[in-house]
């Protein structure tokens, strides 16, 4: 089984693709994670016995690690971040619930800056290229990441898909993740910063609900303001919830059916390259 | 369920350290999870025994330190223990803390043969 992906083999490992890239290319299949092991070859029956035999003569060692279990990730991530500080490249790791609307932000806002600052993307969905050929179309360079049984993108597979795109200095890298607003949480890509979207159909109560990743994120997009006069939804307290979870959050109120609101996500975006 | 990448990543430490001091098996483990750290135990378990098979924790005894969520105020300095990330401060009510445990998630110890 392999621990990136959750898969039960190879075969549904996570792969990466640019639009118009066969769906079974293995070249590109992932397999950088040297922790799972499909080595079934050291367990025969064989060695198994041998080994039980020869345990009854060991004195029981106890080794006192204290290692962090996310510590892969987390070097992998570190290494991510050297590399995109040393390029001016200013990454954004989007996460939301699914359907709250992260391709329609990013469709908006490529079509609306593309002209002004050159951009990349990296589409993170269990399976489909759907997403990345939604941004191929805006002719920006774009590689879909598919987790297969995985819920979440972690930082060695952003990092392969990082190698592949070839992202010029001095530019803006938008990782989309996979719409779930829990797993993702807990893996740091490297990115500038964590922007959590939360649509205006999803209930005032979400962040309380699932604080991680408000407690996680630096930025929060709430989507679909057009929809609001249908809705019972209380801004004001959504906002306030969130900001009980993570006072430090910045808000922009959005439509990307509209673009209302979009101006001032604009005008943070430029800032920060 | 990002437990079974948490499980896959106790199994890479697991095989790690074994292979250093050249061993074949764990026969215990003590893992320290905290209680922010957004693990449920539960799907942990849960997805434990197809995690470790054929790996050197399959037969290894496990054991999970329970860490309690703890802060420390921003405003007040005042440190209180917390079940939910969005506690706020039962002195002054403040929004603005710093988490200074329960955020751990650890290999504490293997026991190896
Ligand atoms: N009314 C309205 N609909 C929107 C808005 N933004 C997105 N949608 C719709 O919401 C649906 C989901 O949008 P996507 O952009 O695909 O959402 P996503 O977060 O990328 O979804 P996943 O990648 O599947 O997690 C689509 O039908 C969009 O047309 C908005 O601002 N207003
Ligand atoms: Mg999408
Ligand atoms: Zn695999
Ligand atoms: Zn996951
Ligand atoms: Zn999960
Ligand atoms: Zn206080």
């Amino acid at each position: 089984m392999c621990g990136t992906c959750g898969c039960g083999s190879d075969t549904n490992g996570p792969t990466i693709l640019k639009p118009g890239e066969h769906n079974h290319s293995h070249d590109v299949h992932h397999h950088n994670h040297d922790g799972h092991t499909h080595s079934h070859e050291h367990h025969t029956h064989e060695d198994h016995t041998h080994a039980h035999n020869h345990s009854h003569n060991h004195k029981h060692k106890v080794l006192e690690i204290e290692q962090d279990i996310l510590q892969n990730n987390q070097v992998l991530a570190a290494r991510n971040r050297g590399y995109f500080e040393a390029k001016n490249i200013f990454a954004l790791n989007l996460v939301s619930s699914p359907g709250s609307g992260k391709t329609s932000i990013l469709e908006r806002t490529l079509s609306d800056l593309k002209n002004e600052i050159p951009f990349y993307v990296i589409e993170g969905d269990q399976q489909t290229l759907n997403d990345a050929n939604r941004i191929d179309v805006l002719n920006i360079p774009v590689i879909q990441i598919n987790t297969g049984k995985g819920c979440h993108l972690e930082s060695d597979i952003v990092y392969e898909a990082v190698k592949k795109l070839e992202i010029k200095n001095n530019s803006i890298l938008m990782i989309e993740n996979v719409g779930n607003l829990v797993c993702p949480s807990m893996f740091d890509l490297g990115e500038s910063k964590r922007v959590v979207i939360i649509s205006t159909t999803e209930g005032d109560d979400k962040p309380i609900k699932y604080p991680d990743m408000f407690h996680t994120s630096d930025i929060c997009i709430i989507n679909k303001i057009d929809l609001l006069p249908y809705l019972n939804t209380d801004i004001e307290k959504l906002k306030g919830y969130a900001l009980q979870v993570n006072p430090k959050l910045q808000f922009f109120e959005v439509s990307a059916t509209t673009g209302e609101g979009m101006e001032a996500w604009y005008n943070w975006l430029k800032e920060n390259i | 369920m990002h437990e079974l990448s948490i499980v896959m990543g106790i199994v890479k430490i697991a095989e790690d350290e074994t292979a250093k001091v050249k061993e074949n098996a764990v026969a215990k483990i003590e893992l320290e999870i905290g209680q922010l750290a957004g693990v449920e135990l539960d799907a942990l378990n849960f997805v434990w025994e197809s995690a470790v098979k054929d790996s050197v924790l399959e037969h290894a005894l496990k054991t999970i330190i329970e860490i309690p969520g703890k802060a420390i105020c921003a405003d007040c300095d005042r440190e209180f223990y917390l079940n939910n990330i969005f506690d706020s401060c039962p002195n002054c009510n403040s929004n603005f803390k710093g988490i200074i445990q329960g955020k751990e998630l650890r290999v504490k110890s293997l026991e190896v043969i």
